[in-house]
Parts: structure tokens; C-alpha cells; sequence
């Protein structure tokens, strides 16, 4: 039997490692399409509008990018997770009109309406997860169900509590401005106000590429959008990762929602629907893959900034903003084939 | 052949085991059955797994193969017959149950997710954490170092744990499932047909890492349905046709040619000469197939009703 006879190398100095670059890793990571899309459009807005670069127009680009891309850290891991939520653009109006009709109503301090928002925003990510886990339905199904659902609630709760299609104004109410100071603050670095939801923004990039990357939850975030059942066979919780990924989309819309609350005074009941696909858009643009298992926490900011960018730069390029759509979906089209060359070479190295 | 013959003392008339001093198996089964609802899927199989040997069980689609492991891994219950760990009567109440003392199974789709690191996939679901509450992480740099230094124990030479486990090979990928059982404690370790869906030469790899973990000690039982892989590698071979067993040996005393003709069966080599024969016309392809029929009922030394 000569088969026996193996030799048992040590693998720790392989010939064959040295031959990926760092380039080439470079190149394997997901948010790299991405991130020459996002500098390509920068160069190119900076060329056609010398505004663009200043200062106080990109602190603006930046605030733009972060109202998408704060929804776009939950989206994209729970894309990775291998799920979609279709809910996220009106979820968020919803927190917002629960803070703020909760507090008016019964006149309490906004910060009871602000923790009720909390927990009804989580809630509504359970419920979604939950039906999905109960039912094993597509997420698609799923989550269109409770997005019509939210859009009704949203619409016919504020007309029967409020009276109208836009929720009282609680700007006058006891812990608005220090609410205010929280959600919707600006802070000034170097004579630039930057608003607060930008740090807010890089603040959960941070906690979800390290969770995503260090932490076995992200191990089983990966195992669960890659493989469901071998996640399961080999002890991972799938149930409750996916459950707790649409209740991570859920506190992103929480604190989006409170923002918009806090910005204003009032919010319109009608609004939010549509922008679950921008956060969808800012994913992909990202390199999360629609099928789940690849991706990365920074492919979601940075596909967030791509859609500042171009949201506000058409503006400082005065051009007419009809054009934005257009730009926005020829840019998915772009990103997610360069995308698919990318990783494509990427592998073949 | 009665299977009750074969126990620990004949296997070791001829060699030395250095891990086996008592006389007990690490696992065994004594006439094992199973049935859902009327329809009889194993009955009054009787086999045994030691430290460092390798059981193979041969037999073609819907011989019981699969009702068997499902039993050893703890999927399905038997309703007749003993199951013994360590001497000791076991009924597993779930996969659970089974991995808890110590015997792990590699399914033909190895439960890893392509698109992940193979280091990330070889601690799925059992990762290394340092840390406290909330800010506990993963220790990535020692996965990645036992992840290597396992899969090198197994003779697996990696060109790189970070890359995603899907660019491997059939053969690569059944090898790091077959160092994570070995390496999370198994003692026992099935393997569901391992190189059904494989080349001959990464069956070869195989089968090479079979005998990597029969050297370090574990009780590795192979199901396959080609001979010509479970014989090299196997010590005993349990044949299951229609669900029964048809044969329990050891090594020393079958061969390759044996093994072969009991697996095709001459029988329906027999029968389908005669078909042939019926048939009219054909005398070249008739007496070829009789000739091969001669040679079976030669090898076997016994005729087949």
C-alpha cells in the first residue's frame, strides 16, 4: 500500500503564498468596484464644479451620503446575511411618527416617544424576521407585506391620532432640544458644521466591520447568506442571526427616523417609501451580493457616498435634478458589473 | 459467514494495535434494524468500529447505507438490535446526542460555505473568542494557525487559509471537513460516500487522508460503493444489499476480486445470460458474459440462488 507513504509538509512556508500582491488582495475585496466608482465620480464632479470640492458643499455631500448610509450599514449586513427587507424606507417613518404622535398625544417628554420608537422600530425587525424564520417565505414576500402594512399604518395613525397627513409639531415639548442636540446637531470642525449624523454614520461602519470581521456573530452572518444549511448543520444559530440582522435594520431606522424627527419638528406620514431600494442600491453599489454570503460593511458607506455624491453634485454642477435618477441606476449598472470584472480576475489570480 | 464471528481477538491475531488493549469496540452493532412504517430499510446488521481501523460498508443505491449512518449519527432511532459506544448500550435522540460522545459525520455536502475562508469555515459554529461581555472577538491570528496546523496534520498542503473555501478542490474541501471533525474531538468518524463525486486522483486524496485519520487514532467508518476505494484503505467491510447484510469481513480474509463480484453480483450476471440466451442471436456477447459469470462463482467459491 504505497498510498500511506504521505509526507507531511509544514504548510506555514508555502512557495505558493507569496504570489498574491497586495494589490491583488486589494482587488479580491468586495467594496473595491465601488471605490473606484466613488473616485471616479469625485474627480469627475470636482472637474465640472469647482464648488464641489469646497469645504462646506462636501461637509453637505457627506451629510447627504449619511442619511442613506446609515440604513445602508443594517441593509448591508443583513444582505449578507442573505436577506432583503423591503420595509427599511418606511420603517423609518414610522419610528418617527411613533416618537413624535406617542409624545404628543400624551404629552410626555419626546424621550419616552424616542424609547417607544426604539422598541417598536426593533419590534417591527423581529416581526419581520420572525414571519420569515416561522413561514421560511422569501424575504421579498415577507417584507413587501409589512412594507404596504407600514405604509397604511403610517398614513391612517397619523391622520386618526394627529388629524392630518403630517404629525403635530412637538417642537415645543419638554426634551425636544435636548433631543435635538442628540439626533440632529451639527458640529463645527474648522468653521465646517458638519452634521452629527455623518459621525453617527461612521460609527456603525465601525461596530459593523468589526463585528462582521472579528467577532463570531459576523462569522455566523457570513455562514448564514452563504449557506443556511450547512450554518445549521454545523451548530450555528440561524434563526436568531437573521432575526437580530432585521433588528439591526430596525435600530438603523430608528435612529434615521429620530433625525428626521429632530430635524424638523413634524414628519410627513407619506414619505419613505421608495428609499428602501436607494439602501438596497447603496449595498449593491457596495459589492454585497443580492444572493447573501459576500460583502462588506464599508461597500455599503461607500456605495452611500457614491449616492451623495451624485445626489448633490448634479445640484453644485446645476444641472437640472430630473437627471438624478438616471444617473443613479446607470451608476448601479456600472458598479455592479465592474464589480463582477473585478472579482471575477480576482479570483482567477 | 457468520458476522458475530469477527471480533476483537481474530482482528488481532496478525498485527499489533498500540491504541487497543480491551476487547471492547469503540463502537458496534449487533443486529441493527429499521423500518418506516411497512417498509423494512435495514434489518439484522451487525458491525464494529475500532480505534485506528477503518470499516467500510459497500452496497449500491438503496442497499440501507444511508439508514445506517443516519443511525450511527443520531438522525434516525433503530427499533431493533443494540448500539454500543464503548461497551456501552447508546439510542441517540438527536446529532447532538451522537457528537457529544464523540462521533462525527462528514455528509456528502460537507456543511461549508463556499464563499467564506477555509478558516472561517473550519471553526464555524465553534469559534475561538478572547474578550469580555460585549467586546468579546474572535482570535483570529490562532484560528488561522490551528486551522494550518491541522489541516497540515492531515497532510493537506495549503497555499492560504484566507482563501474562500469554494476555490478548492472536491477533494481539498472533504479533507478540511474530515481535520475539523478530527480536531473538534471526534473518535468516530463517518464519512457519507467521500469520493462519490470525485476524479480518481482526488479520490486517491482522498483516501489518503482516511488513512491520515485512522493513524491518529480514530474509528473512521467509509461508506462508498466502489470497492476498488474501500478495499486499500479498509480493515473490515460490511456488504448491505436490499437493506440486509450479505457479508462481513476482514481483511485477511477476502480479496479485491471478492469484493468486486459480491458487489456486482453474480447472480444478475447470471440471470442476465440467461436473458441473452432467450434472446436468440448474440453467442459472442452470451458467452462472454457466461464467461464472467464462470469467473464470479470462481473467486467467491459459492453459487448464488
Amino acid at each position: 500500500m504505497t498510498i500511506t507513504q504521505t509526507k507531511t509538509k509544514t504548510a506555514a512556508a508555502d512557495e505558493r503564498v507569496g504570489k498574491r500582491s497586495p494589490f491583488q488582495k486589494l482587488l479580491g475585496r468586495p467594496e473595491i468596484g465601488a471605490l473606484v466608482g466613488a473616485i471616479v465620480l469625485f474627480v469627475f464632479f470636482a472637474l465640472v464644479s469647482p464648488t464641489f470640492t469646497q469645504p462646506n458643499a462636501f461637509a453637505t455631500v457627506l451629510y447627504g451620503s449619511s442619511t442613506i448610509g446609515i440604513m445602508a450599514v443594517g441593509v448591508s449586513l443583513l444582505m449578507i446575511g442573505g436577506e432583503f427587507d423591503l420595509s427599511a424606507g418606511v420603517a423609518v417613518i414610522s419610528s418617527a411618527l411613533t416618537a413624535s404622535l406617542f409624545s404628543w398625544y400624551f404629552t410626555t417628554n419626546v424621550w419616552v416617544g424616542v424609547g417607544l420608537a426604539l422598541v417598536v422600530s426593533l419590534s417591527i425587525g423581529f416581526i419581520n424576521g420572525w414571519i420569515l424564520m416561522k413561514t421560511k417565505l422569501p424575504s421579498f414576500i415577507v417584507t413587501l407585506a409589512t412594507f404596504l402594512m407600514l405604509t397604511g399604518l403610517n398614513l391612517g395613525l397619523t391622520r386618526l391620532i394627529g388629524g392630518g397627513v403630517s404629525s403635530p409639531s412637538i417642537s415645543t415639548m419638554d426634551g425636544f432640544a435636548s433631543a435635538r442636540a442628540v439626533f440632529a446637531s451639527s458640529v463645527n470642525i474648522g468653521g465646517v458644521e458638519v452634521k452629527i449624523t455623518v459621525f453617527i454614520w461612521f460609527a456603525l461602519v465601525a461596530v459593523a466591520t468589526w463585528l462582521l470581521m472579528r467577532t463570531r456573530v459576523g462569522n455566523w452572518i457570513f455562514a448564514v447568506g452563504g449557506d443556511a444549511n450547512a450554518a445549521r448543520a454545523v451548530g450555528v444559530p440561524v434563526k436568531a442571526t437573521k432575526i437580530g440582522l432585521f433588528m439591526a435594520v430596525g435600530f438603523c431606522a430608528w435612529i434615521l427616523g429620530m433625525h428626521n424627527l429632530f430635524a424638523f419638528d413634524a414628519v410627513q406620514s407619506g414619505e419613505g417609501v421608495g428609499n428602501e431600494f436607494l439602501y438596497i442600491i447603496a449595498a449593491v453599489i457596495g459589492g454585497c451580493l443580492l444572493t447573501g454570503g459576500y460583502g462588506s460593511a464599508i461597500g455599503g458607506a461607500i456605495g452611500a457616498f457614491i449616492f451623495g455624491m451624485a445626489n448633490k453634485g448634479i445640484v453644485y454642477a446645476q444641472w437640472n435634478p430630473d437627471w438624478f435618477k438616471f444617473f443613479l441606476g446607470l451608476m448601479l449598472l456600472l458598479a455592479t458589473i465592474v464589480n463582477l470584472i473585478v472579482k471575477r480576475r480576482a479570483e482567477l489570480k | 459467514m457468520n458476522a458475530n464471528e469477527i471480533n476483537q481477538q481474530t482482528l488481532l491475531q496478525n498485527e499489533t494495535d498500540p491504541l487497543t488493549h480491551t476487547a471492547v469496540h469503540l463502537l458496534s452493532m449487533e443486529g441493527i434494524g429499521k423500518h418506516y412504517g411497512n417498509i423494512i430499510a435495514l434489518s439484522d446488521v451487525t458491525m464494529a468500529v475500532d480505534n485506528g481501523r477503518v470499516t467500510c460498508v459497500l452496497g449500491d443505491n438503496g442497499a440501507g447505507k444511508s439508514t445506517l449512518i443516519k443511525i450511527i449519527a443520531g438522525l434516525h432511532q433503530h427499533d431493533a438490535g443494540v448500539l454500543k459506544v464503548m461497551g456501552e448500550d447508546r439510542k441517540f435522540s438527536s446529532p447532538r446526542d451522537a457528537l457529544d460522545v464523540g462521533i462525527a459525520t462528514v455528509y456528502q455536502d460537507l456543511a461549508v460555505v463556499p464563499l467564506m475562508p477555509i478558516w472561517r469555515n473550519f471553526f464555524l459554529g465553534s469559534e475561538l473568542t478572547s474578550g469580555f461581555g460585549p467586546f468579546k472577538s474572535m482570535d483570529v491570528e490562532k484560528m488561522k494557525d490551528i486551522t494550518l496546523k491541522e489541516l497540515a496534520a492531515m497532510g493537506i498542503d495549503l497555499r492560504d487559509v484566507d482563501q474562500p473555501i469554494g476555490q478548492l478542490s472536491g477533494g481539498e474541501r472533504q479533507c478540511v471537513a474530515i481535520a475539523r471533525a478530527v480536531y473538534f474531538g471526534a473518535k468516530v468518524l463517518i464519512l457519507d460516500e467521500p469520493t462519490a463525486a470525485l476524479g480518481v486522483k482526488q479520490s486517491g486524496v482522498v483516501l489518503r487522508y482516511i488513512l491520515q485519520a485512522r493513524d491518529r487514532g480514530l474509528g473512521v467508518v467509509f461508506i462508498t460503493h466502489n470497492p476498488h476505494h474501500a478495499f486499500p484503505v479498509g480493515d473490515r467491510f460490511l456488504l448491505l444489499k436490499r437493506g440486509k447484510s450479505i457479508g462481513y469481513y476482514d481483511k485477511k480474509d477476502i480479496t479485491l476480486d471478492e469484493l468486486t463480484a459480491q458487489m456486482a453480483g453474480g447472480a444478475e450476471l447470471a440471470e442476465l445470460a440467461h436473458e441473452l440466451e432467450q434472446l436468440g442471436g448474440h453467442s459472442d456477447v452470451v458467452k462472454e458474459v457466461q464467461g464472467e459469470v464462470a469467473g464470479v462463482t470462481q473467486t467467491t467459491g459459492r453459487t448464488y440462488e
